[in-house]
């Protein structure tokens, strides 16, 4: 594939060897996408079907730079609006999509940027998907923290004065249980204002047991909505589960929770589709579910450890923009997040553009953050899991809380109450 | 100013008539807005106040400027309650705006269940000023449900489109007691003042600052518009001719006896 996905480690079996090579090299070793594993509950929501009867018809080579011209004279954006803003058309209008989408986030959201960090707890992962790097056949330090651990954790960041928390694990329910990941949530309440959750997608109890533990919003990454390019890149374990991932966010608004967050990761297919279908699927959940939160992130694809081959292929920062505008326009109201997986130069300019939410002070390895924060080193070479993928932006809270202000931003540390 | 016309609200006293928002913009620009727009009173959503020191928005309200915190966030009457009862706890006295959405993209406000939460927190003595949809039958029962004043909505909030709902905010004026302060969608000064001629109490308006280029001098727009806006209510407005001059042949001329 373009971005040698498959690495082969030298710490695996011959029987595992084997079987991932099966798995890579035969579709017929690999369980059908749309099947639901025993368990997975089952939602009646026609949310799935309205938005990819439009994502699947859309060919962004038919839209001109009339179709862009019309789309930025409407005071309110069409899907077909927002269509031409994602096509290749809309690609010298990137000033002025920029100009339309700064206006509307001053009004929406003023001039504030949210912030926040994540914490993995666990880097386990039952999952084979090819570009990340706590898939299950990637040889990477796995670890997962005990509660003392996670709580020295939490504590080192809210000294820090971050106030917003992203609770993050890999994959796996025997390593990382709904009640461990629960357990997390009431400890993050103590130091946390919002708690949010960045986990293999759950049924409607649990998220309603893990909204009572204090967690308010759900981020679920659907990576891909093209069927065929998910078949090709989540090869095993039940993240393979299509649909059951598309309808995690419905479940956990069914669940009570206050908001959800929806991506692509852009690269893995065709991203102005992927950008297309992710905002449909915040669009169609907010006409469903009126009082509900909703934000996007906007992710390319990143080196991982031992694959530094993986890029984000043809998402240069430019068509990254452009999606954002494009998100922007269409979608006023929502929150953009926009990671560390972009550079500091690129996320300061956005923040100016139509992103309204950013992560600070960011490690996506385990147990890392007293020696990151700190410099303070455990001496102990298994103190700390491997991390999912490799950071752009290395800024501390701080630092980005002075850029952020210097820029005449208002940095927020908590917009937010759990009621 | 004419400093023997007050705006009363719950039996305090203002000389200003504009009310600030202050959620959407640097809180290094707070003093100099509440300056320049001669504000008294100041909006804060509780959420945002309930932070640490490092950015607590209550920190930078100048002193003598009194706090309206709003219920922002709430989804129901019971959540806004809750966000009322809290904002008390935090120190920020007695007023309250109640702010109830169930719509995270035009941020409506649900009237009902306003009613409800005004009316609990009336009887827990707040000074109740609703954020409405402006609808005669709900604001007759803010009237009864203990509300301190009425805000309707000019248009979406911030859509800086103005009085989009002129002739039903002109119903409220006419046939409610209480003062009718327009709040949301107010874009420009010159909307600002003609909801006053038109007998509004008072302005709130946030976005149409955050969005201006030059804050202070925008804020400073907004009360000299509140204020002419004003005086021209006091005063009267004079005959407006629709069509050309009138005629000096009046069509009645004929009637005899």
């Amino acid at each position: 594939m373009e971005n040698n996905f498959f690495i082969d480690s030298d710490n695996l079996s011959d029987a595992a060897l084997a079987k991932k090579h099966r798995l890579e090299n035969d579709p017929a070793s690999r369980r059908d996408i749309t099947e639901y594993l025993p368990g997975m509950e089952k939602i009646e929501s026609d949310i799935c079907e309205k938005v990819m009867s439009i994502a699947d018809s859309y060919n962004s080579e038919e839209f001109t730079a009339r179709d862009v011209t019309a789309a930025l004279s409407h005071d309110t954006c069409t899907v077909r609006d927002f269509m031409a803003l994602l096509s290749p058309a809309a690609e010298p209008f990137l000033e002025k999509m920029a100009q339309r989408a700064s206006i509307e986030t001053k009004r929406h959201f003023g001039n504030t940027v949210y912030l926040f960090t994540p914490l993995y707890l666990a880097n386990y992962c039952e999952n084979y998907c090819v570009y990340c790097g706590f898939n299950c056949y990637n040889s990477i330090k796995r670890m997962k923290l005990t509660s003392e651990q996670i709580e020295h954790e939490m504590k080192v960041i809210a000294d820090s004065g971050m106030e917003e928390i992203l609770l993050l694990t890999g994959e796996s329910r025997s390593m990382s249980s709904v009640e461990y990941i629960g357990e997390a949530c009431r400890m993050a309440r103590k130091y946390f204002r919002l708690v949010g959750l960045e986990i293999y997608p759950v049924n409607t109890d649990e998220y309603k047991y893990l909204h009572e533990c204090g967690a308010d919003y759900v981020t679920v990454f659907q990576e891909t909505y093209d069927k065929d390019a998910y078949e090709k890149l989540h090869l095993y374990g039940h993240k393979r589960v299509w649909p059951y991932r598309f309808e995690a966010q419905e479940r956990a608004l069914m669940a009570g929770m206050r908001g959800v967050a929806f991506s692509a990761l852009l690269g893995l297919s065709d991203f102005r589709r992927d950008a297309l279908a992710s905002a449909l699927h915040l669009y169609f959940l907010q006409k469903k579910y009126p009082h509900a939160e909703m934000s996007l992130s906007c992710p390319r694809l990143r080196p991982i450890v031992n694959n530094d081959k993986i890029n984000p292929r043809d998402v240069h920062e430019k068509q990254l923009c452009q999606i954002i505008c494009a998100y922007r326009i269409f979608l006023p109201f929502a929150g953009i997040t926009v990671s560390t997986r972009e550079s500091a130069e690129f996320r300061r300019g956005i923040v100016k553009i139509a992103a309204t939410k950013v992560s600070a002070g960011v490690s996506t390895g385990i147990g890392d953050h007293e020696s990151k924060y700190t410099g303070k080193d455990s001496g102990k070479d298994d103190a700390t899991g491997d991390e999912q993928f490799e950071i752009n932006d290395t800024r501390s809270l701080d630092e980005m809380y002075k850029d952020i202000a210097s820029d005449g931003l208002q940095p927020v540390l908590n917009d937010y109450l759990y009621v | 100013m004419n400093t023997n016309d007050k705006l009363i609200v719950g039996g305090h006293e203002f000389n200003s008539r504009f009310i600030l928002g202050s959620g959407k913009y640097s809180l290094n620009l707070i003093e100099s807005a509440v300056r320049d727009a001669g504000a008294e009173i100041i909006t804060l959503a509780v959420r945002r106040a309930n932070t640490r020191d490092q950015e607590n928005i209550i920190d930078y309200i100048p002193k003598g400027v009194t706090l309206l915190p709003n219920t922002s966030g709430a989804r129901d009457a019971s959540e806004a309650v809750r966000i009322a009862r809290l904002a008390r706890e935090l120190g920020c006295g007695d007023f309250v705006k109640i702010e109830i959405m169930r719509d995270t993209k035009y941020l409506l406000p649900d009237n009902a269940e306003t009613v409800k939460a005004t009316e609990i927190l009336a009887n827990e003595g707040f000074v109740v000023m609703p954020y409405m949809y402006p609808d005669l039958n709900t604001a007759r029962d803010l009237v009864s449900a203990g509300a301190a004043a009425v805000m309707p909505l000019a248009s979406p909030i911030g859509s800086n489109k103005g009085l989009a709902t002129r002739d039903f905010i002109e119903i409220l004026i006419n046939e409610i007691e209480l003062p009718i302060i327009v709040d949301a969608g107010i874009g420009r000064p010159s909307q600002a003042c003609e909801a006053m001629e038109m007998g509004a109490a008072a302005i709130m308006a946030n976005t149409a600052l955050a969005t201006a280029g030059n804050l202070p001098l925008m804020a400073s727009a907004f009360r000299q518009a509140i204020e002419a806006g004003r005086s021209a209510y006091l005063s009267g407005l004079g005959r407006v001719l629709e069509r050309g001059g009138s005629s000096s042949d009046p069509l009645t001329g004929f009637l005899r006896d």
